[in-house]
């Protein structure tokens, strides 16, 4: 089951001092990675070869490595987390690549998320969203017992899906819009499905929406991209029900 | 010597916690307001640490390495998360959850802190459902349950297999509400690099921000360490990259004596290693192990094929396998703790019967379950975690058995705390797995998230508030203070030093050395020889590292081969600090197994004689060997007994 | 309430309200067109055409749908302009994903052909009819009233130019390939969507997008093939 190695790979990729620099692509080439590595592995590869060679390394952003945390954020080859489906590119591995291939490897690309260096961008707006209602306003002590309000088993799993969101940025990344739409709306939906989140729904959808478009985000034209690009598999039904929440709010004021 | 004091509250165990909580004072609305509270890390106790502080009142400094305090580590827990509620009826109560949690940690944790953790445990469900966590739920909306590993009830919650994430998402988003409100100020992609020490009192921190590169000063009353373990002392571990034992370190070389240190976690069943590009371990959930038959071939020269690609398992009949922990522990079988399935692997393929090219793996195979169940009962009790495996490995496991090997998973030892959680410097506490005191040496799957929840949500807000009430007329604490300008230098210094080195091998390279003869002689198995020349070469090594570590960049720009080099010239001193508690103790105990302790069946032996202690050290200085205490671990309720799984 | 419509979700609302006023419009039009297939005299086309601009619900309507009009295009070009700036810099290699329909990626580019096609259309008859007059819309009887020859207008145009002909097929496809997308866009903007709707509205869509493409263009392609 030994892994096939590729003997030689072309790298274009995004390089850029900081926030203030102008960037550029430049092109390395990498030598013998195993088709069993994974995509940041072969990163690491190249990373310690440009060290030796006195070059600074390519930065960019990944931690838990297990397709969870949402840390990491390359654009692949035109494709957010890269050619598989349903992965981060730290759960992208090089089988998925030929001999000779040129991988060309970008930053997110949104007004919304500038680039620190290299490939690492700023996503603090999802945060900044976040922040604006992204939550149920519970203190710590003095809530009912875990079972005092049932919760339909469909409403549940429908909330779980939404909640699956690891907040990565591919939506935006993918969208030809770079809209945050996708975000927002799992957020909006994982909390609405519930009734412990139901409560607040409107306000929250009103000021997350408000929020997002004040940090520069495009708007949604449902292409689809985001659904189709999320490593998550997050659906654009949630979009719809962040627009029904939306609106009822507006509507209501 | 300081003064190693528990404060364990007397009285009857099931009361402490309630007189304690009587006894120790508050602080009021209007003074929580001028007070300030740091806290290091967003994992599930920084997190909800951070929220509930804010919540009542103080003004809360959070801090983090990563992009956003929802990447925190604990995202990657995927079973789920033990509570005593007993809403299945099946005779589970506080009791037995500590019980549980006692010997499943061999019985070397406190009995009063984890009475108290069985005691909040019910709390932390509730608070998780009310802030939104989409928990699994029955039919009729109730919340479902399911069992886990070591126990005979079925108290664990769940989230799909995503419940470290949803619990984190909770607490983030507590945390969110509090920043919104101004409560809380967020530091991302902050990392702190040392505490400032103000009259023996913890007074704030020095961080460094990963973008600017700019070191930092920030004051506080108190501060909190939520930065988990140090398992990435391994190289190669199921941690986030990013993990550290920094921030625990700097607090260690300021004075919080650092407790256990030997007792890591190895999990069972991770991805093997695949060759030597890898970086990273993942794991495949514990609850695996309920459907799944582990075996090694039982003739050599079957394995030798298997590691050569002639054969695949398949081809290899029933006959022909050993199922070897059905063999060894038939009461068990497959479901033997951690520590105990991890050895097993570990002593086949020492023998010659591992069966990946590298010779260390052995199968998980579900084609028993498959053939009893019917696949599509597997695809929903497992899907996830199939399909994360052939994207890995691009081996379908429905069709050919996984192939799994133990791997650094969590540490139990860290930095002492008494039961209010404060270290030895008065005004620093330490939360989560940062600190030692509830697994003992071993933990059950399932316990690291309640803990962390735990300590954040329902302990450390009173505790804090017993030192806090002393402090209420600090004024602010002054950056300007000479210790600050002090520790500040030190650290610049440290960074410029590390930057000076320019020699000629990137950090991993170290890092990886490092791994390697941590792995061999500080992992599954240790002994005295080991051991010495483990701390000579972990030595060697670390001089070798400073004088020859090459970190291009610069100081003052986003570095993250400076972040790496000044997290693994900490690793090195804790994997020191390891080898030298693991060569203390002389026993064997949970997940520390030393060679020379062992049943006539090669077991592990506990020796409650002479080792029923937590072992604590306080550093003495750079290149002076530490100081060993004691804290007896006295058993009030509970009988110690050899654990047997056979 | 006056801000809504300029947050991204009331920009879009702006866009899917009269985007299903049009769609509703382009079924009438459509139905009013096809008349003229039916009958090779012009009579049920004419008395079609009349009843139109006679009937008062419809000239009252028929400033709103102007309107319709102006708002769909004007919020276009803010909501293409908005969204355009949300990438200061473009992708060097951007794989439009495969998941994704082209009509949905460029429904301005669509919307902007459909509007070319728009001014067309409406110097060819609406302008001729409304405004300045035609020497073939004299004035005929149908029945016991008189009304304009509008049939002889339409007809001689598409009997004597196959180039029209083309562009009026081109027109009815295009405005197919941009309502495929527009439809069930629509409702999802409006929120009147969920996981099991989502491809129901998505076949009506198509189906509706056929139902236009198809229909408009009948009528050029009648009048190739029959004269």
């Amino acid at each position: 089951m030994a892994d096939k190695i590729l003997k030689k790979l072309n790298i274009v990729v995004w390089r850029q001092k900081d926030a203030k620099s102008k960037g550029r692509f430049e092109t390395y080439a990498i030598e013998n990675i195993s088709q069993g590595s994974s995509f940041l592995e072969m990163l690491d590869i190249l990373n310690n070869n440009l060290i030796e060679k006195g070059i600074e390394p390519i930065a960019f952003d990944h931690d838990c490595r297990e397709g969870i945390c949402g840390m990491c954020s390359l654009y692949i080859n035109g494709h957010p987390h890269g050619p598989d489906t349903e992965v981060t590119t730290c759960q992208l591995h090089m089988r998925k690549f030929d001999e000779g291939d040129t991988i060309t490897i970008e930053p997110w690309r949104s007004r919304a998320f500038p680039v620190i260096k290299d490939l690492i961008v700023n996503r603090s707006a999802f945060d900044q969203i976040l922040q604006a209602g992204g939550y149920v306003s519970v203190n710590t002590g003095g809530v009912p017992d875990g079972n005092a309000i049932p919760v339909s088993h469909e409403d549940a799993e429908e909330a779980m899906d939404a909640a699956a969101c690891i907040g990565c940025g591919t939506c935006v990344a993918a969208c030809k819009n770079s809209s945050a739409m996708l975000f927002v709306s799992a957020k909006v939906s994982h909390l609405a499905k519930l009734p412990q989140g139901q409560v607040e729904a409107k306000n929250r959808a009103r000021r997350m929406v408000a929020k997002m478009d004040e940090l520069g985000f495009g708007g949604c034209t449902n292409t689809g991209a985001c659904e189709a690009e999320c490593p998550k598999s997050i659906s654009i039904s949630n979009i719809a029900r962040l627009n029904r929440e939306y609106l009822s709010a507006r509507f209501s004021e | 010597m300081q003064n190693l004091d528990s404060k364990i509250p007397g009285g009857p165990l099931a009361e402490k916690w309630a007189k304690h909580k009587a006894a120790i004072r508050v602080v009021s609305p209007a003074n929580k307001r001028k007070l300030e509270i740091i806290v290091v890390g967003t994992g599930l106790g920084g997190a909800s640490a951070a929220a509930s502080l804010a919540e009542l009142g103080y003004n809360v400094k959070a801090f983090c390495y990563q992009d956003s305090p929802r990447r925190a580590h604990s995202i990657a827990a995927q079973g789920g998360i033990n509570a005593a509620k007993n809403y299945r009826n099946d005779n589970d109560s506080v009791y037995r959850l500590f019980y549980d949690t006692i010997k499943g940690g061999d019985y070397r944790a406190r009995e009063a802190n984890v009475y108290r953790l069985a005691e909040v445990s019910p709390n932390i469900i509730d608070q998780c459902v009310a802030q939104g966590v989409p928990f699994a739920r029955e039919y009729g909306g109730l919340l479902d349950t399911r069992s886990f590993g070591g126990v005979l009830v079925s108290r664990t919650f769940y989230a799909r297999g995503q419940t470290g994430q949803q619990l984190l998402i909770g607490a983030y988003q507590a945390l969110n509400r509090q920043i919104d409100q101004g409560n809380v100020k967020m530091y991302t992609r902050h990392e702190m690099l040392d505490l400032v020490v103000i009259d023996g009192k913890a007074r704030g921190i020095i961080a460094r921000d990963l973008v600017t590169g700019e070191v930092r000063r920030f004051g506080a009353h108190a501060v909190v360490i939520a930065s988990g373990g140090y398992g990435n002392v391994f190289f190669l571990s199921t941690n986030a990259m990013g993990s550290n034992g920094s921030a625990a370190w700097q607090c260690y070389k300021k004075g919080a004596m650092f407790a256990n240190p030997c007792y890591v976690q190895i999990h069972p069943t991770c991805i093997p290693v695949h060759g030597d590009q890898q970086s990273k371990l993942t794991l495949m959930s514990e609850s695996l192990r309920n459907d799944g038959r582990v075996w090694v071939p039982k003739k050599k020269e079957d394995a030798e094929k298997l590691r050569q690609g002639k054969i695949r398992p398949n081809d290899i009949p029933a006959e022909d396998r050993d199922y070897y922990l059905e063999r060894r522990y038939p009461s068990y079988g497959n479901l033997v703790p951690r520590d105990v399935a991890s050895r097993a692997a570990k002593e086949r393929c020492d023998a010659g019967f591992g069966v990946n090219s590298e010779g260390k793996a052995v199968f998980l195979d579900f084609s028993d379950a498959i053939k009893r169940l019917g696949r599509s009962v597997i695809e929903e009790r497992y899907g996830n975690l199939f399909q994360m495996y052939e994207k890995i490995t691009d081996v379908d496991p429905y069709q050919e058995p996984m192939q799994i090997y133990p791997a650094i998973h969590y540490c139990m030892g860290g930095t002492w705390v008494d039961y209010n959680l404060m270290t030895t410097i008065p005004g620093l506490y330490a939360i989560g797995e940062a600190n030692f005191s509830d697994h003992g040496a071993n933990r059950l799957g399932a316990s690291a998230l309640m803990q962390g929840l735990a300590d954040g949500y329902f302990i450390l807000p009173y505790t804090i508030g017993d030192y806090l009430a002393g402090e209420i007329m600090t004024p602010k604490t002054d950056t300007n203070a000479p210790e600050f300008v002090e520790t500040e230098n030190r650290v610049l210094s440290r960074l410029e030093k590390l930057m000076k080195v320019r020699g000629t091998k990137p950090v991993d390279y170290y890092h990886k050395a490092l791994g390697h003869l941590v792995w061999e002689y500080i992992g599954m198995s240790r002994n005295e020889a080991g051991l010495k020349k483990a701390i000579q070469e972990i030595q060697s090594l670390r001089k070798e590292f400073w004088g020859n570590v090459k970190i291009p960049g610069e100081l003052n720009n986003l570095n993250q081969e400076l972040e790496k080099a000044g997290r693994l010239a900490d690793f090195f001193d804790i994997a020191e600090l390891m080898a030298r508690d693991a060569l203390n103790r002389k026993e064997s105990c949970g997940g520390h197994f030393r060679e020379e302790s062992v049943t006539e069946d090669g077991e592990a032996k506990r020796n409650d004689e002479e080792f029923a202690y937590a072992s604590v050290w306080e550093y003495s200085g750079e290149e002076k060997e530490p100081v060993l205490h004691r804290e007896p671990l006295t058993f009030e309720s509970i009988k110690l007994s050899q654990r047997s799984y056979k | 309430m006056s801000k809504f419509v300029f947050t991204s979700v009331g920009r879009k609302f702006m866009m899917s309200i009269t985007g299903l006023f049009l769609l509703m419009f382009i079924l009438v039009h459509l139905t009013v067109n096809l008349l003229m297939i039916f009958d090779d005299t012009g009579a049920l086309y004419n008395q079609g055409a009349h009843f139109m601009v006679s009937n008062p619900v419809i000239r009252i309507v028929e400033p709103v749908l102007g309107l319709g009009f102006l708002i769909h295009i004007i919020w276009s070009l803010i909501i293409t302009w908005e969204n355009w700036r949300a990438r200061p810099v473009r992708y060097k290699k951007a794989t439009r994903s495969e998941a994704t329909s082209w009509a949905s990626r460029n429904m301005f580019i669509l919307g902007g052909l459909v509007f070319v096609f728009l001014g067309i259309h409406l110097y060819n008859f609406y302008i001729k009819i409304k405004f300045t007059g035609s020497p073939l819309l004299e004035e005929v009887m149908v029945g016991d009233t008189n009304v304009h020859n509008t049939y002889l207008l339409v007809s001689t145009l598409f009997k004597e130019s196959i180039l029209y002909c083309a562009l009026y097929i081109m027109g009815g496809i295009l405005l197919g390939l941009h309502v495929t997308h527009g439809f069930w866009s629509a409702f999802q903007t409006i929120g009147f969507n969920n996981k099991q709707w989502l491809n129901r509205l998505q076949w009506v869509a198509r189906i509706y997008a056929v139902l236009v493409a198809v229909g408009f263009s009948i009528i050029p392609l009648y009048f190739i093939i029959r004269f």
